[in-house]
């Protein structure tokens, strides 16, 4: 890009992201310095609409890169006590994101003196995300119950967003999609409803690397929430053959230096017999 | 490069690439009179899982195992051009290539492909002429040295500073450093490996092999790890 133009549209940015360090990083990344790598959720996200409400699934792998930055996250973030979000893409997007819309559902709730519905939370989601072009790299699935019945919703990272009986998302969604599409079925029972969900996430798990560990589970329904934090675990760890604690004196000493200090006993003259 | 007329130079796109790296870890412990090599058998590319049970480690003599990471479908080629040449030498010579002349070997061949090297990172292990085990390491354009653990693949980095500290000792004081591990702390060690990296490398699980090479000849064993 030409660097004059640039530097005229991100120069004088007062407001939302700060483009100051723009040319500098561009430089920093000629040079052969890569940008920092932030915490990706490889992930498989789901929701459903059953009989009598919602559910959403995750699982809980986050990833940098090849490695697993953390083997038991909660990607199931709370929006209002009726309405949860799943997020897939950069950890704290999906963070900050669910966070921000939850504050303002809770101030649009005071304001209103309604109970916040699912389609506001998505309608604010959307354009939060919209205004940032899609360089707030956060995939939803959306779902709750209002007082107009169960929805869900997936909310796409430039801001699109789609309302289907049965939703995946993330690094796993072929993956559970399959899954759905071949078993979903329009008003299940709680139960059936469940365990479709944790199926879909589990083929995520076992599919992709992006996704593993255990399974998380939201189930909503009017008036009650079922957080079921590790319904499944799926992959418990195996344990080691060996213990690898160092013997003692092993331990490296670097440096060593002894003081001899004089020993001086003083005694008080009340003491003193 | 492509140079426009304006004078900007853009990259070249080509329709297909000849390396990929399909993920995976291998070891080898080398102890007084055996040798242990142990590798996980995912074959992987991007987030994808190709197949959970590929084997990376391949029988090349009765003493002498081969183990690779790196690219699936070079590491199976240099197997099979190893495997020719070992038995070429067999039938000519009425007896098996001794480990310091196949590991001698494999670095020729490796270098033989110097500008279109095998994407390979192998490990040659197994007993010697004199009895002891053995591990010779390789880069993939054939440079070679015989060591007595080595560990390569998508898990290394992790595997590589455990290996320093329990098999060479290196961060330890007042201990033998050139004592050699007995064959129940080495299959120990590389089975821990093994599961620690699993729950941390996304390239490494699905199932361990363990080859135990001695005097008796060649022992196979098999454990799972993760699937996820």
């Amino acid at each position: 890009m030409d660097k004059s133009i640039l530097a005229e549209i991100v120069g004088d940015s007062n407001t939302g992201f700060k483009f100051d360090n723009a040319l500098r990083n561009e430089s920093l990344t000629s040079n052969g310095t890569g940008a920092p790598k932030a915490t990706k959720t490889g992930t498989t996200i789901v929701g459903l609409i059953f009989k009598d409400g919602v559910v959403l699934g995750a699982d809980t792998r986050a990833t940098a890169g090849s490695i697993v930055a953390d083997k038991n996250c909660a990607k199931i973030h709370y929006i209002t006590p009726n309405i949860y979000c799943c997020g897939a893409g950069t950890a704290a997007d999906t963070e900050f994101t669910t966070n921000i819309i939850s504050s303002n559902l809770a101030l649009h709730q005071m304001n209103s003196g309604r109970e916040p519905r699912v389609a506001t939370a998505m309608t604010f989601l959307k354009q939060y995300l919209f205004r940032y072009q899609g360089h707030v790299s956060a995939a939803l699935v959306l779902g709750g119950v209002d007082s107009t019945g169960p929805h869900l919703y997936t909310v796409y990272p430039h801001g699109s967003t789609d309302k289907l009986p049965f939703v995946t998302m993330g690094s796993g969604s072929l993956a559970a999609m399959a899954t759905f599409e071949s078993k979903f079925k329009p008003n299940m029972e709680r139960q059936e409803a469940i365990d479709l969900v944790q199926e879909a996430i589990e083929s995520g798990i076992f599919n992709d690397l992006g996704s593993g560990s255990n399974v998380d589970v939201c189930v909503i329904t009017k008036g009650k929430v079922d957080y079921l934090r590790n319904y499944a675990k799926p992959n418990e760890r195996i344990s080691k053959l060996k213990s690898y604690k160092f013997a003692r004196g092993t331990t490296g000493i670097l440096k060593e230096s002894i003081h001899k200090f004089d020993i001086v006993v003083e005694s008080d003259a009340m003491d003193v017999v | 490069m492509l140079q426009h007329k304006d004078g900007s130079v853009q990259n070249h796109q080509h329709g297909w690439e000849p390396y990929v790296d399909n993920g995976g870890t291998s070891l080898a412990i080398a102890g007084e009179d055996f040798c242990v090599i142990a590798s996980d058998t995912r074959q992987s590319e991007g987030y994808s899982i190709n197949t959970r049970f590929d084997p990376k480690i391949h029988k090349i003599t009765d003493k002498i195992m081969l183990a690779t990471t790196g690219y699936s479908a070079d590491a199976k080629r240099l197997t099979e051009v190893i495997k020719m040449q070992t038995e070429r030498y067999f039938y000519k010579h009425e007896k098996n290539m001794e480990s310091h002349a196949a590991a001698q070997m494999l670095s020729v061949i490796l270098y033989q492909k110097r500008f279109f090297p095998y994407y390979v990172f192998p490990i040659l292990a197994g007993i010697d002429n004199e009895g002891k085990g053995c591990v010779y390491s390789y880069d993939p354009v054939g440079n070679m040295e015989r060591v007595t653990f080595q560990v390569y693949g998508s898990a290394s980095g992790m595997i590589q500073p455990f290996l320093d500290s329990q098999v060479g000792f290196k961060n330890q004081q007042n201990v033998d450093k050139t004592r050699l591990l007995t064959k129940e702390e080495a299959i120990s060690i590389a089975v821990d490996s093994f599961t620690a990296a699993t729950e941390r490398d996304i390239y490494t699980g699905d199932y361990l092999e363990i080859y135990i090479v001695d005097a008796n000849g060649i022992h196979r064993e098999q454990k799972p790890l993760k699937f996820d």
